[in-house]
């Protein structure tokens, strides 16, 4: 039973980042039905941003625990959310508005390519930044005093802090995300925009803020996933988009792509599954090798039998 | 007030309005005649900044009004009430409305202007709380026109507001309309409704494949032969 609630809690931990990046692909899925598949990217950015923020505070590593967690953290973090939303505003401003009437399959090639382009870019220039190491290989994160390597018990449950930092992150995301979206002028903007862009127009909506608006959201989270990924695992790789990106992009898709809510629920049944499959399922087909293979098994299997997600799309629908 | 000049709009390659002159004055009732695929809502959707011309020009109070995004031309004073109402379904009349005030910023008039609405149409008042995709055609009509009002328009464009109502709902719609006018806006009123569309418009143009055939005063559009052939159902 401990082993089970062990698997249990670092599921929802793994899940917890997963739906903090797939929150992402939804939003804007919602407001331009543009699968963006450079969002992995915007994460990893996002992980380089706080890394970055990191060599410009002199590279602490002495901080006392207070210091580390009400300046360091949140510094790194917003460094993290600054170049997350930059280079998701720029790449929305060049990449994707120019094809904004082009047939669907324009933007989705363009998004693969502006993929691609962050993952050389960070791999070929990040170390020509003066003062940032070379990062054709994977480089050390920061570690945060009280959180990177610790933990505490319940029972004979063992937590680690970077998982309660990246479901503490969720909650507070999801929240504020949650009051920005139903209370707020713009948030009014957003929705209306999601079912009816030219009655939106009509209404005196600027549509284009409101899809500004919708990448910045994303990518914001994004980052916090970024710093959530690199004290969880310790290091960072401009690699590290690709699978994470993939594995989000799936649990949107598994909570219902569209839907804001549905992506994090998405997002904690796909690490809770991932977790469990490789601690139940007996023999080889139970090992870590094969847990990308139970996600992406579970993404067919919505697909197949409710391809609406579990809490279904936000299907547009008229009067 | 609004003067649009030669104007050709297109999707695609086809030209789906032809070069089309007129002129709507302050304080008018101005309506457009015409059948499906005439270019009427074409003609709207260029007006209110949705579609961009090939050529032409839109004036509006003395300035260009063509190229001017769709959220600007709602701030110039231009509230459209497209075809087939599209309202919010699953927001409240009440969020209905506020979201046809977006652009102002002055949040006591837009609760006067509310209220204003709501005297103007009781039932909507009465259910302000429910989601508008539950009501009727007429009272979703009537929500929709609400809608366009809540931007405090000189010029309120509405697109076959008529459809799929009774007569009698047909009549309110009508008598509302020119309520509006009477209170000092100017209406652009596109229809196929001619019978009740004319009788209280003070000007009509009849448009067929993207372009204006004839133009006359409302009474005179009503007793003309060729409108009576057409759109009134007489031999």
């Amino acid at each position: 039973m401990e082993f089970f609630f062990q698997q249990l809690i670092n599921g929802l931990s793994l899940g917890a980042l997963y739906a903090l990046i797939a929150v992402g692909y939804t939003v804007v899925y919602g407001i331009v039905q543009l699968i963006n598949f450079a969002h992995g990217e915007i994460f990893m950015v996002g992980a380089f941003g706080a890394f970055a923020t990191w060599v410009l505070l002199g590279s602490p590593t002495t901080w006392s625990l207070a210091a580390a967690l009400f300046v360091l953290l949140p510094a790194m973090i917003l460094g993290g959310v600054v170049v997350s939303v930059a280079v998701a505003l720029l790449t929305e401003r060049l990449a994707y508005r120019p094809l904004r009437t082009a047939p669907r399959l324009a933007p989705l090639i363009s998004a693969i390519g502006v993929s691609v382009f962050l993952q050389e870019f960070i791999r070929l220039f990040f170390g020509y930044i003066p003062g940032m190491p070379d990062s054709k290989r994977a480089i050390p994160f920061p570690s945060v005093e009280g959180i990177s390597g610790a933990s505490f018990q319940i029972g004979q449950v063992t937590v680690q802090m970077p998982a309660v930092f990246t479901i503490v992150a969720l909650v507070v995301c999801t929240l504020f995300l949650w009051f920005y979206v139903n209370r707020t002028k713009t948030g009014r903007a957003m929705i209306a925009t999601s079912q009816d862009p030219d009655t939106a127009r009509l209404m005196g909506i600027n549509v284009d803020r409101v899809i500004m608006a919708a990448f910045a959201v994303g990518a914001a989270l994004a980052a916090v996933a970024g710093v959530a990924h690199g004290l969880r695992y310790g290091n960072i790789d401009f690699r590290m988009g690709f699978l994470s990106g993939l594995k989000a992009f799936t649990a949107a898709v598994l909570g219902g792509i569209g839907n804001i809510n549905g992506a994090v629920v998405g997002g904690l049944v796909l690490g809770v599954v991932e977790s469990l499959a490789t601690s139940f399922i007996p023999g080889q087909f139970g090992s870590t090798a094969w847990k990308d293979v139970w996600a992406f098994a579970l993404l067919i299997l919505v697909l197949v039998f409710r391809p609406q997600g579990l809490l279904g799309a936000k299907v547009v629908d008229r009067a | 007030m609004l003067e649009v000049k030669d104007m050709v709009v297109a999707y695609g390659r086809v030209n789906a309005v032809k070069g089309i002159t007129f002129e709507v004055g302050a304080g008018q009732i101005v309506t457009m005649l015409g059948t499906n695929g005439a270019g009427k809502s074409t003609t709207l959707r260029a007006i209110s900044g949705l579609l961009k011309l090939v050529s032409g020009e839109i004036w509006f109070e003395g300035e260009r009004l063509d190229g001017v995004a769709a959220h600007r031309v709602v701030q110039r004073g231009i509230a459209q009430s497209p075809e087939g109402r599209r309202l919010f379904p699953k927001m409240s009349v009440e969020d209905n409305l506020r979201l046809g005030a977006y652009a102002r910023k002055d949040p006591s008039g837009v609760k006067k202007d509310m209220d204003n609405v709501y005297d103007l149409f009781p039932v909507l008042g009465e259910r302000r709380q429910q989601p508008a995709g539950l009501f009727s055609g007429g009272e979703q009509q009537m929500l929709a026109i609400g809608r366009a009002m809540m931007s405090r328009p000189k010029l309120l464009m509405l697109d076959e507001p008529s459809m799929g109502l009774s007569p009698i709902m047909t009549q309110t719609i009508m008598r509302t309309i020119r309520e509006l006018r009477d209170e000092g806006v100017t209406i652009l009123l596109v229809e196929q409704n001619a019978q009740a569309a004319l009788s209280l418009a003070d000007k009509g143009y009849v448009l067929e494949v993207g372009q204006i055939m004839f133009s006359d005063s409302g009474r005179n559009l009503l007793g003309d032969d060729r409108v009576k052939r057409a759109y009134l159902g007489a031999d």
